[in-house]
């Protein structure tokens, strides 16, 4: 059974499957599959920069929510902690961020064994930085957007819920997180475009995503321009595809609303 | 009939529960000690780690990084506000294909990272160094500033004509009509009616795109340009000190943090007008 899914898989694979990108236009050529071409080490930087993207979403939405709820509860303290996350890391490059994640981790880690009585080198895994990095930032922008969407949902729902009887916990589940995804959609579908762009930063830290692969492939063959170009091409596409995937969203986030 | 006789005498309040402590609270003393402990350890590691000898020589540097982000960051803001004058102007034009190119450049320019348009100008267009030298334009796409430069104008260029052409949509039919009623010619009426209040709206926009870019133009010490993410870099290959990146995280917000509030300022200043 999985042996028939992996055969489906490769066979709608995009990129270099049979009907793939590089199958049909790149065989013979320098972006050919397999061992002649690049296409297939593209291939793979493309899958890693995807499973980059997605695996950040999650972990960035769930701070950035536990970050506008900190941001609009009644507590100062409460809200001061949340106001340093956010000024801390919307005023950062992202690419300094990566960095001081990618070595503050390591020298974290390594204090931390060294004080059990390790004292080997420690590297972690560049995928992991990435990710944490990219969490971290795009929780302190999402944390905004669902504030601005916590502030647009009336005090009536709140208290709606508590004449009903409902628990807060319950309220929040029930009553406002349907309403908070919807307005709040818009926000997240630009979070998520400046996501799947600033994937392109792990490169650096020496994770194979697109923009390294093509540009070790752009090194070896002296063909910059067009190594380059397939890779702005992909992100472009990655682009047009997610933003018709989250057009599907919307409409389907917006299937209670009254036709206007 | 009955009557009260007697009054109630008077009680004792109830006693005074004391106030809970929420989890509210909890959560926010812990998270600010964990804030509190961050900052002390970054304290502790500039006092511990301190080299007068490293400071000496990386500390100017830093300085000239610094001037060089902000040179770069200025330039292209500058340059990019001219470049996006007409492609807003060409995106709102009832010209097909004008509308189309300009809406084409939008697209490719916001929708691709800037490590791979910077990429693609350095490296990529560096590869066609003869026809490059044959039209004279060598000396530019050989240095890694000017390349970086263009890069970002390009870049915010994109995003200056969205910001452009939404404050200048956003401004209602009524002035326009109103502007043509009391006979203003066309040209009049955009620069003294349009465009002021298009300016109001953009300014936030604005504000957000230079501090996009600030953060943005670290990029290019990828390409060697020794801005203050590329002393950064520099310090931090030579010494494996890893303060230098505490260094620049700290120039990089201070930057972003003057400009947020200095935005703040000019556009409580701008539109005092408008406060009722």
């Amino acid at each position: 059974m999985s042996g028939f899914f992996s055969a489906l898989l490769s066979a709608l694979d995009p990129l270099c499957g049979p009907v793939g990108l590089f199958s049909l236009f790149g065989s013979g050529s320098i972006v050919a599959c397999g061992e002649t071409g690049w296409g297939d080490e593209i291939a793979f930087g493309v899958k890693v920069t995807i499973t980059l993207a997605l695996a950040t979403l999650p972990v960035g939405l769930v701070i950035g929510f536990l970050i506008a709820l900190a941001a609009q509860s009644e507590d100062k303290l409460l809200r001061l902690a949340a106001g340093i996350y956010t000024t801390i890391f919307r005023g950062l490059p992202e690419l300094l961020t990566l960095f001081i994640v990618y070595y503050g981790l390591q020298i974290l880690i390594q204090a931390v064994l060294a004080s059990f009585g390790y004292a080997g080198r420690v590297e972690i895994n560049a995928f992991f930085a990435g990710m944490a990095a990219l969490a971290v930032v795009f929780s302190s922008y999402s944390s905004e957007v669902l504030l601005s969407a916590f502030r647009a949902i009336p005090r009536g729902q709140y208290e709606a819920g508590d004449a009903l009887g409902l628990h807060r916990s319950r309220t929040m589940l029930l009553v406002i997180l349907p309403q908070l995804i919807r307005i709040a959609l818009p926000g997240l579908t630009n979070l998520w475009l400046i996501l799947l762009k600033d994937t392109s930063y792990v490169s650096v830290i020496g994770l194979a995503d697109i923009l390294r692969q093509t540009g070790i492939a752009a090194r070896v063959s002296k063909e910059a321009f067009f190594f380059y170009g397939i890779a702005c091409l992909l992100y472009l596409i990655l682009a047009m595809v997610s933003s018709v995937g989250l057009g599907f969203i919307e409409r389907w986030a917006k299937r209670s609303e009254g036709r206007r | 009939m009955s009557y009260v006789k007697e009054l109630i005498p008077p009680r004792a309040p109830p006693a005074l529960i004391g106030r809970q402590l929420a989890p509210a609270r909890i959560a926010g003393i812990l998270v600010l000690l964990v804030w509190a402990a961050l900052a002390i350890a970054l304290v502790f590691m500039m006092i511990s780690g301190w080299n007068e000898d490293k400071f000496l020589r990386y500390g100017p540097r830093y300085l000239h990084g610094l001037w060089t982000t902000i040179s770069l960051v200025g330039l292209a803001v500058i340059l990019g506000a001219v470049l996006s004058a007409p492609i807003a102007f060409a995106r709102m034009s009832k010209n097909k294909a004008l509308n189309g190119l300009s809406y084409a450049y939008v697209y490719v320019f916001r929708s691709t990272p800037l490590l791979a348009q910077l990429f693609m100008i350095y490296y990529g267009l560096g590869s066609f160094k003869p026809q490059l030298e044959s039209v004279d334009l060598w000396w530019f796409f050989r240095e890694a500033w000017y390349c970086g430069l263009f890069s970002l104008t390009l870049n915010t260029a994109a995003y200056q004509a969205e910001i452009l052409r939404g404050a200048i949509e956003s401004v209602p039919r009524g002035q326009h009509e109103g502007a043509a009623a009391l006979g203003l010619s066309k040209r009049n009426a955009f620069r003294k009616v349009i465009l002021p209040q298009a300016l109001i709206v953009a300014l936030r926009p604005y504000g957000n795109e230079i501090v996009l870019l600030i953060k943005g133009s670290a990029v290019v010490a990828i390409v060697t340009v020794f801005d203050l993410m590329g002393e950064t870099r520099y310090a931090f290959s030579r010494t494996f000190d890893y303060q230098t990146y505490l260094w620049a995280a700290i120039f990089y917000l201070a930057i972003v943090e003057a400009l947020r509030h200095l935005w703040a300022f000019i556009e409580a200043r701008l539109t005092r007008h408008l406060k009722r």
